[in-house]
């Protein structure tokens, strides 16, 4: 089975491409695989109603114990024909229905004939899977594809809409079903739908769970209060409607009634749920149905009805009731598929739906009307057609209640007032669409086309097959047996068949047909009697107010803390951490019972100084002040991170302040000395006690913090096998590229996305990159032509002649030229080192990058591109490609990614050489933090410098 | 664990200091003030640590306890990671001081759009929405427009 439904998902991947290749009339291949998909279920039959079902079950997420099991037990085996039965004549339908187009038209259509046939594999998924939780995974995927289709005219608003509201209405169920699941699932002990079913507990989450399930069905099936999003999905092309909204989508939470439904009907809720919303549901949509002028409409409200009437069958959990609301569901596929499809084809064929405009159809389509004519005769359901015998064995099914003025008793009135209705709409339909005009055709005679054969012969084989199947129900009964025999026989055994003979339940019909006839002839007078009475139950104008309502909330809420001031909303934001953490303490917490006060006395010597500094960066009213003692603090923090014990922190911290500095200078000589805000006294205060408050609540915080900590350091079982397993002496190393090497690659990706964002504000045209990159070509070049006996050996710099004389510093260009390539190694020794030693990537990537802004220092952008010449991009890219290559490349071999090895190799000259697999990964961040500091150093820059350049030209 | 005072004694002013200057107009500020922050969120770091102790690199020290080498490795990240956001707030400040020839951040005119039609209660945004929503319900429920076309 989940060779069926892979084989759909295989078929709508490949869709767009068949079409754009040849057209619409790739549905005829797309149709194969629903087809193929009903001839297996055919063969299957006698298995499916056996004692062992046919049964798959693949392994899949394993730790969730989700398997993808299926199962053709009857009612999947009935389910699977109706799914991929009319599927498959959908798709044929399609294959005509869409006029081939140019390219654009071509994807269109494309795209539609992929989320049509992914819907009926995800369809075929639903109904045969055994696991709850992948029930509700291919539940979802009916909903979103549901979506997208009902959405197919993207350009229209209506559509839209229309496609939005069922999405929000059946995701809402969707949800309230996953939950029910669990419940169910958990109280269970499995998730297998089978095993569930086999003993199904009763306890109160249970009950709950199986309430949470029925939500789920009532919106998919579209029943009252949620009934309101099937007539405006209408939106969508009619092969949808008649597809997803008729035949199979709504069914499915028919099908989920009906598959719970041995297991708890006679659950209280379950029975006032299941009778009271059918009930409703059934009058509401043929009564609604009753004053449709729109074709389409009037199905739509008709299905609402037929949803209720199967609901109230399946869900009432007699024998008698699910044999009848099996072979209804039978009927009900064929024949309202069959009408959508015939309005489809008027559709397409006359340009108009409106019954009141069509004229004289029955003469020139006489197979249609024939067809249609079955279909609509099924529906109203009178002999000799499938719909009789179903509607004939539902009237006895609850013909005999015990007592009459019950639940039960009720449902029978309403079944047979709803069929009334029913019956009156059946023939509105064929009238209005066969029959003369009601009054003058606006421009419809002009429009006629004749329809494809596809268009008629679809429709007439689905019309016709309701015709065959009726005198055949006993047959049918037959192979249904096997799901309704799940309940004892009752008092009054039900069989389906055309002809009982004269019965109470035969004579229950005629009167509904009396009825029904007297509703048709006197539809004027009903009409005006229908536009007078107030609507009842106006469940879309509910959902419009509730949709307006959050939109309302939204917008109260965003006003409300969104004043457009950035100090403001950090002000609310802090001001809450205060309110909730300070509550906290100030209600008792555990306060540590000893404290040390300090560790070293160099520490408090240390901490004076930063405090001290960073109180005077409050005050500070120059720029290059403020970011002086920034630098205090920061150098204070690498002294407090070295007397901790923590050399790798205080090296890259001391190199981290030394860039920043770098970068602030580089974009401060553009702006004004003096910070430009000048606050006001009562803005100070509030931010000076923010701040105070801030930081107690930090201090109170971190003291309960330590006190409550009674774990050992997650690092103890570290210090073993970080030489063992990481092949390193420097914990710290291992951690950052062995045991916690994901989150140094989270970072990294961060590190780029930042850098590249630094770049594209200053670069802010494509033609400045344009001219970047034609310099750097320049550079290279210059670098191949000065040799060691050019004229740059002579210089102390390569950019010396380029630099105005009175911006050069001899002494500093000589110490570059001494310095640069030493620093270099150290960065490379740092890097090779930083498995055993204090180093590692991030600082030597520090240390490199610092060497190259001393190039650019003494000779600006000219001495940076020589001595780098190669755009940042490149090396941030390749990078985080060889980190990833480094955790990738243990899974070529089977192993968990990022799993390190150690080899040792001799080399000849240099001897032993050990070495770590996460080298590789170290030196990926080495590239990364380099390419940070060289897309600073070009960006804010050099960049900045031939922009200031430009400014003083002109 | 007895926590470090001298070390919660900075993180504090640190991060106080900084809150003081986030809260400020001027681009630059606020981003000194964010630094002064993220400074004293690490030094927290080694509140959580624990006891100083020897470097934390087998086979150097004198074979006292080591520092905890867990935090280290957190903060080291926070430390390039705080790198790369100081560059990207000066580029952003920079192309500030670029459009309005300062680096003072005015009030966002949309934001505040937002709060005066809050205030008046005026939600014709979402007409497109309802306009929709209308729509379907006009062109598939009434009758009326039906019957005054017939």
């Amino acid at each position: 089975m989940l060779a069926f439904v892979t084989a759909h998902a295989v078929a709508a991947l490949v869709a767009p491409w068949l079409v754009r290749a040849v057209g619409p009339r790739a549905f005829l291949g797309l149709a194969a695989v629903p087809a193929v998909t009903a001839v297996w279920a055919l063969t299957r039959t006698g298995a499916a109603g056996g004692a062992e079902p046919p049964t798959q079950v693949v392994g899949w997420v394993d730790q969730l114990g989700i398997d993808l099991a299926f199962r053709l037990d009857t009612l999947a085996w009935l389910m699977t024909l109706i799914v991929c039965g009319i599927g498959a004549m959908v798709l044929l339908y399609c294959s005509r229905y869409f006029a081939d187009g140019d390219r654009a038209e071509r994807g269109d259509i494309g795209r539609f004939a992929a989320y049509l046939t992914a819907f009926a594999g995800a369809m075929l998924g639903l109904v045969t899977t055994d696991d709850l939780l992948t029930l509700y995974v291919f539940w979802e995927l009916t909903t979103v594809l549901s979506y997208l289709l009902i959405g197919y005219h993207s350009e229209s608003k209506a559509s839209r809409g229309a496609a939005k509201q069922s999405l929000i209405v059946t995701i809402f169920g969707g949800l309230a079903m996953l939950v029910g699941i669990v419940l169910i699932g958990q109280q269970h002990g499995t998730y297998r739908t089978s095993e569930v079913l086999a003993q199904p507990e009763t306890g109160t989450p249970v009950v709950v769970g199986v309430v949470l399930l029925l939500v789920g069905a009532v919106t998919k099936s579209a029943l009252v209060p949620f009934h309101f999003w099937l007539p405006a999905a209408m939106a969508a092309p009619t092969p949808v409607s008649a597809y997803l909204h008729a035949a199979a989508m709504v069914k499915a939470g028919i099908y989920l009634v009906a598959r719970f439904a041995p297991a708890y009907a006679d659950l209280p809720v379950w029975q006032v749920t299941v009778l009271v919303l059918g009930a409703a549901t059934m009058l509401l949509g043929a009564w609604r149905a009753l004053r449709q002028c729109d074709l389409k409409l009037l199905l739509a409200y008709g299905t609402v009805s037929q949803l209720g009437f199967l609901v109230v069958l399946v869900g009432t959990g007699t024998r008698e009731a699910a044999l009848a609301g099996t072979a209804l569901l039978v009927a009900h596929a064929l024949f309202k598929s069959t009408l959508f499809l015939t309005v489809g084809t008027i559709d397409h064929a006359a340009g108009t739906r409106d019954l009141r405009d069509l004229d004289g159809l029955g003469r020139r389509l006489p197979w249609l009307a024939g067809g249609a004519g079955a279909a609509a005769v099924s529906m109203a359901g009178l002999p000799p057609l499938l719909g009789f015998a179903g509607k004939e064995a539902a009237y006895e099914a609850f013909l005999h209640p015990e007592v009459w003025l019950s639940l039960e008793g009720a449902t029978l009135g309403v079944l047979v007032l709803g069929s009334v209705f029913t019956l009156a709409y059946s023939a509105r339909f064929l009238w209005g669409a066969f029959g003369p005009a009601q009054r003058t055709p606006r421009g419809a005679g002009g429009d006629w086309h004749e329809p494809a054969p596809v268009l008629v012969a679809v429709p007439v084989a689905l019309g016709v097959s309701g015709l065959v199947l009726g005198p055949l129900a006993p047959l049918l009964e037959e192979v249904l047996l096997p799901y309704a025999a799940q309940w004892p026989e009752g008092a009054y055994p039900v069989s389906l068949a055309v002809w009982h003979g004269v019965n109470p339940a035969l004579l229950l019909s005629v009167l509904t047909w009396l009825a029904g006839a007297a509703l048709f002839l006197a539809r004027e007078p009903v009409a005006t009697f229908q536009a007078r009475v107030p609507r009842v139950v106006d469940a879309g104008r509910g959902y419009q107010r509730i949709v307006h309502g959050v939109d309302r909330g939204a917008l109260e809420v965003t006003g409300a803390f969104q004043r457009g001031s950035l100090p403001k909303l950090l002000g609310i934001i802090l001001s809450v951490l205060v309110a909730l953490l300070g509550a906290q303490l100030l209600r008792g917490v555990t306060w540590p019972s000893e404290v040390r006060w300090a560790d070293t006395t160099g520490q408090v010597g240390v901490a004076v100084l930063v405090v001290i500094a960073a109180v005077a960066a409050v005050r500070a009213r120059r720029r290059f002040r403020a970011v002086f003692l920034l630098g205090v603090t920061g150098y204070g923090t690498a002294m407090l991170f070295l007397l901790h014990g923590a050399p790798d922190l205080a090296l890259t911290q001391v190199l981290v302040e030394t860039v920043s500095l770098v970068v602030f200078v580089l974009v401060l000589r553009r702006l004004s000395g003096k910070f430009p805000d000048d606050p006001s006294v009562l803005n100070r205060r509030m931010r000076a006690v923010l701040g105070v408050a801030v930081g107690l609540v930090v201090a109170g915080a971190a003291l309960t913090a330590s006190a409550v900590r009674f774990r050992p350091p997650a690092a103890e079982g570290l210090l073993e096998t970080a030489k063992s397993y990481g092949g390193g002496d420097n914990i710290v190393n291992v951690i950052l590229v062995d045991v916690r090497a994901w989150d140094t690659m989270g970072e990294l990706s961060v590190v780029l996305a930042a850098a590249t964002g630094v770049a594209s504000l200053v670069f802010l045209r494509q033609d400045a990159v344009v001219r970047v990159r034609r310099q750097l070509q320049d550079s290279w070049r210059t670098r191949t032509h000065l040799g060691p006996s050019g004229d740059g050996s002579r210089m102390w710099l390569a950019a010396g002649p380029q630099l105005e004389p009175r911006r050069r510093s001899t002494i500093f260009e000589v110490v570059t030229r001494l310095v640069f390539h030493t620093v270099v190694l150290w960065s490379l020794y740092l890097l090779f080192s930083g498995h055993n030693n204090p180093g590692g990537g991030f600082a030597a990537g520090l240390v490199c990058g610092l060497a190259l802004a001393l190039r650019y220092l003494a000779g600006r952008g000219y001495e940076l591109r020589l001595a780098a010449p190669v755009m940042p991009g490149l090396l941030l890219g390749a990078g985080l490609f060889i980190a990833a290559g480094a955790a990738l490349l243990p899974m070529l071999f089977g192993y968990q990614p990022l799993r390190t090895f150690i080899v040792d190799v001799e080399v000849p000259v240099l001897g032993n050489v050990h070495l770590v697999t996460s080298l590789l990964f170290d030196v990926g961040v080495y590239l990364v933090v380099i390419g940070l500091v060289l897309d600073i150093l070009r960006s804010l820059g050099s960049a900045l410098d031939d922009q200031i350049a430009a400014e003083e030209v002109r | 664990m007895s926590p470090n005072i001298t070390y919660v004694v900075v993180a504090a002013v640190l991060v106080g200091c900084g809150v003081y200057l986030l809260l400020s107009r001027s681009v630059i500020r606020a981003l000194v003030g964010f630094l002064l922050m993220s400074n004293g969120v690490n030094v927290l770091f080694l509140v959580a640590s624990g006891p100083a102790g020897e470097v934390p690199i087998l086979g150097e020290g004198d074979g006292g306890p080591i520092a905890d080498p867990v935090p280290q490795a957190l903060v080291l990240t926070a430390i390039v990671i705080t790198l790369a956001m100081t560059a990207f707030v000066l580029a952003l400040a920079h192309r500030a001081w670029q459009l309005g020839g300062t680096d003072l951040l005015d009030d966002d005119p949309e934001s505040a759009r937002i709060h005066r039609k809050a205030e008046a209660n005026d939600t014709s945004d979402d007409e497109t929405v309802q306009e929709a929503v209308d729509s379907i319900a006009a062109g598939f429920a009434d009758e009326e427009t039906g019957e005054e076309r017939r």
